[in-house]
Parts: structure tokens; sequence; C-alpha cells
């Protein structure tokens, strides 16, 4: 973590959380806890992410954490690409699944709406133009315009959680931690 | 659907209001990407297109020029959500231009 701030400058009562996540999880916190837990009155976007990622929708769960580990590869963000792979390897649990989208949309077993709409997300993520006729693509292999709207919310989170992990320089956790860290997205959420 | 307007609007408006310890206009400037002088034009920079590539240097100039840890933090939120909303409220211009508004 690249701010001291981040890692030690928590209040009081932030720091005793810390620790009784420590000590509960049996793993070092990890530094998106931290900064989720930093100065919330000012960056605490725990509420947006909640509600992109487990608000109602028509995607599933694990459709969701897979478009967050796809637009985390997109902006080449380590930390947020093993995290939202590992919730999203659990919630499918199918490790192929999940590798295989990542490695190679084109090929991936996934339906055809979802790969249209990681390949949107993708393209957004890495700052090419997107216009009506890319969205058009998406829309006639089926997927609504809500699911749309949907998807663009999970974008919108990890466009920043992701930006955020490289310039902090989150530490790569274990994956023993990742996996405690996706039980508890998939039981709690990110609020 | 989910509904992340309201709190994607507060988000916004918290991270560019009264809560912040850095001037507002240059959290502001970080959050357009504009505007900004070196070292931060080419933090917020990295941040906004390549923050891959944010090195602790890039930290410690930002460091040098004067800002405290805190105001460091802003700045880097500031244009992580900037780029990230501007990119969100481009598709949305593109869907409702594919929908003809019908969203």
């Amino acid at each position: 973590m690249r701010l001291q701030i981040l890692d030690c400058g928590h209040r009081l009562p932030t720091k005793a959380l810390l620790a009784v996540i420590r000590v509960v999880s049996g793993h070092p916190v990890v530094d998106a806890v931290k900064l989720a837990l930093y100065r919330p009155d000012f960056y605490g976007a725990g509420a947006l992410t909640h509600e992109a990622m487990r608000g109602p929708s028509e995607w599933s769960v694990g459709d969701r954490e897979l478009m967050a580990a796809f637009v985390a590869q997109a902006v080449e963000s380590p930390f947020c690409i093993a995290a939202h792979s590992a919730t999203s390897t659990l919630w499918f649990d199918d490790a192929a699944k999940v590798t295989a989208t990542l490695a190679d949309l084109d090929t991936a077993p996934i339906e055809e709406p979802l790969r249209a709409t990681l390949r949107m997300l993708g393209k957004i993520a890495a700052e090419q133009a997107i216009d009506a006729d890319d969205m058009r693509a998406v829309l006639d292999v089926g997927v609504t315009p809500a699911q749309i709207e949907d998807a663009l919310a999970v974008g919108l989170a990890f466009g920043i959680t992701a930006r955020l992990a490289n310039a902090f320089d989150f530490d790569l956790a274990t994956p023993a931690a990742m996996n405690a860290g996706a039980k508890h997205l998939l039981r709690r959420g990110y609020r | 659907m989910t509904d992340i307007s309201g709190l994607h609007r507060e988000l916004v408006a918290r991270v560019l209001g009264s809560k912040g310890t850095a001037p507002p206009q240059q959290r502001r400037a970080a959050f357009d990407a504009t505007g900004l002088e070196e070292p931060l034009r080419t933090l917020v920079d990295k941040v906004a297109h390549h923050a891959q590539y944010v090195s602790a240097d890039d930290i410690s100039a930002a460091r040098a020029a004067g800002l405290s840890e805190d105001q460091v933090f802003e700045i880097v939120v500031c244009a992580a959500i900037g780029q990230a909303d501007r990119q969100y409220t481009g598709a949305l211009t593109a869907l409702a231009a594919a929908t003809g508004g019908a969203t």
C-alpha cells in the first residue's frame, strides 16, 4: 500500500474493527478493506458497489463478479482480477469458466448475451470509443437495456476500484486470503 | 434492475464537496483531468488512463510539492472517479442513442 494513512491512519474504532477482522478471518486485512474503511465520509463507495453487485438484476451475482474481473483485466489490476475471479469462481463453482472467459472471450463457454456484454465493458474500460452501434450489437443478442445499464453500473464501480487498487499499489493477498474474501463478499456483499 | 443513480450523485458530490482537505478547485481539476500543473498532472493522467503505471515516485513528487498524504489520497480518488464517471456517462449516452432514449 503506497500511502501510510491507508495502512494505519484509520480512526481508533476502525482500527479495532480491523483487528477483529484479522482475528476472525485468520488472514491479514486485504488492502481493499483498508481503503473502504478509510474516511468513508469522503470516499465511501461501498453502498454504490453493493447496489451494482448485489442489487436486483437479471444478471446473477456470478455474472456481475465476472464482469468486475473482466473490467479489472482491461485496466490491468492484478488485485481486482484475483479478488473477483475468486468470487465469481465460488459463485459458479466453475473455475474453468472464469479462467476461459478471461483468457479468450470469443471462445469462452458462456452465453452470448454475457459474452457481448463483457465485450462492451472491456471496450469501455480500455478507453476505446463507444457508440450506438456498440450498444446495438449487445441489444441484438437479446440483452435488455436494463441489463446493459446494470452492467454499466458494475463497470463504473470497478472502473473506480481497479484504478485505485493500482494507484495505491494494493498487495496481492495470498490465494487463501482471497478465497476467504470471496466467501465474505458472497455472504455479506460490499457494505 | 439496480439503481445507482442517487448513490452515484452522492459519491461525486462527496469527493468534490466540503469533506476534502485538498482545495476544491484542485479536486475538481483532478476529477476533470484537466488544468493541473506538474507533478499532479502526471499523477492524475496516470490514474485516469494508465493506473497500472502509477509509481512510488509519482506519489513522492506530489508529497514534495506540498500535498499531505490525505490530499494525495483525495486527488487520486477524484481522478479515478472522474475517469470512470466519463466512461459511464458516455456509455449511457450511446445506449440512449441506440434505443431512442427508451432505456
